[in-house]
């Protein structure tokens, strides 16, 4: 395969006591979307995080275009070119929407423009000086990618952007993943639901207990899906 | 000019403008304690100490240096915020996910040996600090003769309060700041330096209580214990402005500082304790604090 956008190798985390990741290893393609798939408690968040440098306490071997970011504070990380969208969104109550869209700053050229962004959430546009928490669950993910998108990142980490949404937001969530690949990102992606995961990613790893068992290509989707549906228990 | 309530005016007005006076010290100390407690979630015990050595920094820049009050209120604020820099590098940000308790009692332990070491080099008794040539005398207002140098610290307090809130609640830069004050970590994975916005910002709050202490020296005079003194009254402040609140802080010391001053003409007795009791009353009635949101 390719030389990988991003190579994780032996990744190691922790939260205070706990041993969360056993030696994850797993990676991305320059262009891909992955999807990282498993139940509730297998790390997949952990991994972000650590991906991120927002679980500061990891050991191994974190790649990204070549740079080693596993001793690298969080904000230097970013600075790199990676973007992170939390599950539970982070939309900041203090801050109206337009300030919440604004906050990231520019780590890269070529971030999509602002009017890019209202052309993919058109909801934010009427919103922008309404405070973030009081958008719907959904416009606050919209906001949550959307803010994303400016910074000139080329590594998107978004975390179960589908979660206890209305399934036509699910639509648009995923049509805007299939667009945002088209325009060149990369996008590593944490989903319970492999149903969405299917309409959007090129390739899934299975984690289970801190580990990444398994890893198919969309295409053997159906081929695996009495394994898949043993490892997610659905 | 007749009495009011049986008060003569001119009494009463000069009782309202010390009341204001104090209160601008409120404002900008409890300003200070709100930022502080937002970011890094340590209740700043030092701030009375660190306002104190504003005043001194004043005080030694006058006598040592020849350096004046326009001096002092440049330089004893970065001086002072740099002391408050290194106490945040080596002992604080050790102690920011802890509970608050540890950042309080580290900060009353330094509050203390602070204000020991000032008594052991210069005695408790206070000393003079003149008020700057330009700012002597007075103004006729009509209903009241104003010190000037008390319109002045007036006037400086409220663009000083509100150039901070304006930061704070209208700028790209105080959009990080609430940013990070409900999740450094996020914000943080953006890009943005938390750590060294975290250190900047306990400078910048210690450098506002130094600058109050150079504000307050030619009114009080320059003393070790002055920060203790009025420290307590200012906890009192934050309380029932609410905890972590911006405009909360301001509102509620300006507020307070000109109820004590009635209370000084109306009833002398309960003016040193008027605001424990407003303190009380708050708190039963919300517990939060005026303007600030139970957590």
């Amino acid at each position: 395969m390719a030389e990988a956008m991003l190579a994780v190798d032996d990744l190691h985390a922790w939260y205070g006591e706990s041993h969360i990741l056993h030696g994850v290893k797993f990676n991305i393609a320059k262009g891909e979307v992955v999807t990282l798939l498993g139940r509730n408690g297998a790390g997949k968040t952990t991994t972000m995080k650590s991906i991120m440098g927002i679980v500061a306490n990891r050991k191994g071997s974190i790649a990204f275009e070549g740079t080693e970011t596993i001793g690298l504070a969080s904000h230097k990380i970013a600075r790199l070119g990676l973007a992170f969208c939390p599950e539970e969104r982070g939309i900041f109550a203090s801050l109206d929407v337009k300030e919440n869209l604004m906050l990231p700053p520019q780590v890269a050229p070529g971030g999509l423009g602002i009017d890019t962004i209202f052309e993919l959430f058109p909801n934010l546009r009427e919103r922008l000086s309404s405070q973030g928490t009081k958008l719907s669950g959904g416009e606050q993910q919209m906001l949550a990618i959307g803010r994303i998108l400016r910074t000139g990142a080329k590594l998107l980490l978004l975390d179960e952007p589908t979660e206890g949404l209305a399934p036509v937001i699910v639509q648009q969530i995923g049509a805007t993943i299939r667009r945002l690949k088209k325009d060149g990102f990369t996008i590593l992606l944490v989903e319970q639901n492999f149903r969405f995961a299917a309409t959007v990613a090129d390739r899934h790893y299975v984690m289970e207990h801190g580990h990444v068992v398994d890893e198919f290509a969309n295409s053997d989707l159906d081929a695996n899906m009495d394994k898949l549906h043993e490892y997610l228990g659905v | 000019m007749p009495d009011i309530f049986g008060i003569p005016p001119q009494a009463l007005f000069g009782q309202l403008l010390l009341g204001l006076i104090n209160g601008a010290f409120y404002a900008q100390l409890s300003l200070g304690l709100a930022i502080i407690f937002g970011l890094l979630n340590i209740i700043n015990f030092t701030h009375g100490a660190q306002y104190m050595m504003g005043a001194f920094v004043a005080w030694m820049l006058l006598n040592w240096l020849g350096l004046g009050y326009w001096w002092a209120l440049l330089v004893a604020p970065v001086v002072v915020g740099a002391f408050g820099i290194l106490i945040e590098r080596t002992m604080l940000r050790h102690l920011y996910k802890l509970d608050h308790l540890y950042g309080l009692l580290l900060t009353f332990g330094i509050a203390l040996i602070v204000q020991g070491l000032f008594r052991d080099q210069f005695g408790s008794t206070g000393l003079p600090y003149r008020i700057p040539a330009e700012l002597r005398g007075g103004t006729d207002l009509g209903f009241m003769f104003m010190p000037n140098y008390r319109g002045w610290v007036v006037v400086v307090s409220l663009v000083v309060c509100f150039g901070t809130w304006f930061v704070i609640e209208k700028t790209k830069l105080g959009s990080y700041l609430r940013a990070a004050t409900e999740n450094p970590a996020l914000v943080q994975s953006f890009g943005v330096n938390v750590p060294r916005m975290v250190m900047l910002t306990y400078g910048f709050g210690v450098g506002l209580a130094a600058f109050t202490g150079v504000l307050a020296a030619p009114i009080y005079q320059v003393s070790p214990l002055m920060g203790a003194d009025i420290i307590i009254v200012v906890f009192a402040v934050v309380v029932i402005g609410g905890m972590g609140s911006i405009l909360g802080s301001i509102l509620t010391g300006f507020g307070l500082g000109i109820v004590e001053g009635l209370t000084k003409v109306f009833y002398p007795e309960a003016s040193s304790t008027v605001i424990f009791v407003v303190m009380v009353i708050v708190l039963l009635i919300k517990p939060a604090g005026l303007f600030g949101r139970a957590r």
